[in-house]
């Protein structure tokens, strides 16, 4: 059972999680190599970091930090989904220095979803948290594509925000042609 | 990425409007975005929300996320918040539903009834 149709919903949840936790900066890596039969998603922040023994517990389904519920499913489903494909996951975090969250998977296995509407994800994780910067990279086969909110950030300054009607024109543009143009199996933006 | 100078150019335009309708911003929008939110498509609603905003040109409404409210069977819900008046919860706000609620709530400045829920 997979509660999400696309790896970008995946992405989206697990930079919940990082937003969650405090982080100021995010990064998010994802490779695309046909050549490897892999595609990976890296997924980094600077938040508070948990501890050994709830990173060895974040990952059973029954655990969770949040209060309102007590069942936290959002790493579970992701780990499920990636050694389901042929892949593999890991967490690694560091209290006070910040959390990496891997996944792999074969990029060619029948049961990997898509990567689906990385824009939407973008767009939703940039704009709906204005404390945070992020750093996404993309590669696919020799092709890399990045974008990075401080380099828009150090043009608009403190005036203007990235919700700004014709600063998200821009945005969703810049991602749209981006992915575009390293040819990545993401569909385009909603 | 896209030219900044052309970010520059979005910038001057958005310095210039704001000095003519006045700083401040007229509602908050909140989005869930926890895993029950994103399961039941809150990414969609967002999508669709950012992307009316942009198309009708509205510059003073702040659209911010948030996590799991515990409404869980509710989601994907939506909080309006107009000027100072109380904020509003609103269940099963899919994409179908973006265009009327900023159309009537935001816009047109009535909460719809209907759609609220209520803890």
């Amino acid at each position: 059972m997979t509660v999400f149709r696309d790896l970008s919903q995946h992405i989206l949840d697990i930079a919940e999680n990082s937003i969650t936790a405090g982080a100021a900066l995010l990064y998010i890596d994802i490779d695309e190599d046909a050549d490897a039969d892999t595609l990976s998603i890296v997924i980094r922040d600077n938040g508070h970091g948990i501890d050994a023994n709830m990173v060895r517990q974040v990952t059973d389904p029954w655990i969770t930090t949040r209060t309102t519920r007590n069942v936290g499913l959002g790493i579970p489903f992701l780990k499920q989904t990636a050694e389901m494909c042929g892949g593999e996951f890991e967490i690694a975090s560091i209290v006070g220095q910040g959390t990496t969250t891997r996944a792999a998977f074969q990029h060619s296995h029948i049961d990997r979803p898509p990567l689906g509407d990385v824009v939407s994800t973008l767009l939703c994780i940039v704009v709906g948290n204005p404390q945070l910067d992020v750093v996404y990279q993309h590669q696919v086969g020799a092709g890399t594509f990045l974008f990075d909110t401080r380099e828009i950030r150090e043009v608009l300054g403190d005036e203007v925000s990235l919700s700004d009607p014709g600063v998200l024109a821009f945005i969703r543009g810049a991602l749209t042609e981006g992915l575009a143009t390293i040819d990545s199996e993401a569909t385009p933006g909603g | 990425m896209k030219s900044l100078e052309e970010l520059r150019q979005i910038k001057e335009r958005a310095l210039q409007r704001r000095k003519l309708s006045g700083e401040g911003s007229r509602a908050r929008v909140v989005v869930a975005m926890g895993t029950c939110g994103i399961a039941a498509g809150a990414r969609g609603t967002m999508s669709a929300i950012l992307k009316e905003l942009e198309q009708r040109d509205i510059a003073d409404v702040v659209v911010t996320q948030t996590g799991c409210l515990g409404l869980c069977e509710y989601e994907p819900i939506v909080q309006v918040q107009v000027g100072d008046q109380d904020m509003v919860t609103y269940g099963n706000i899919g994409p179908d539903r973006v265009a009327t609620l900023i159309e009537e709530h935001i816009v047109g400045g009535a909460p719809i009834e209907k759609w609220q829920v209520r803890r």
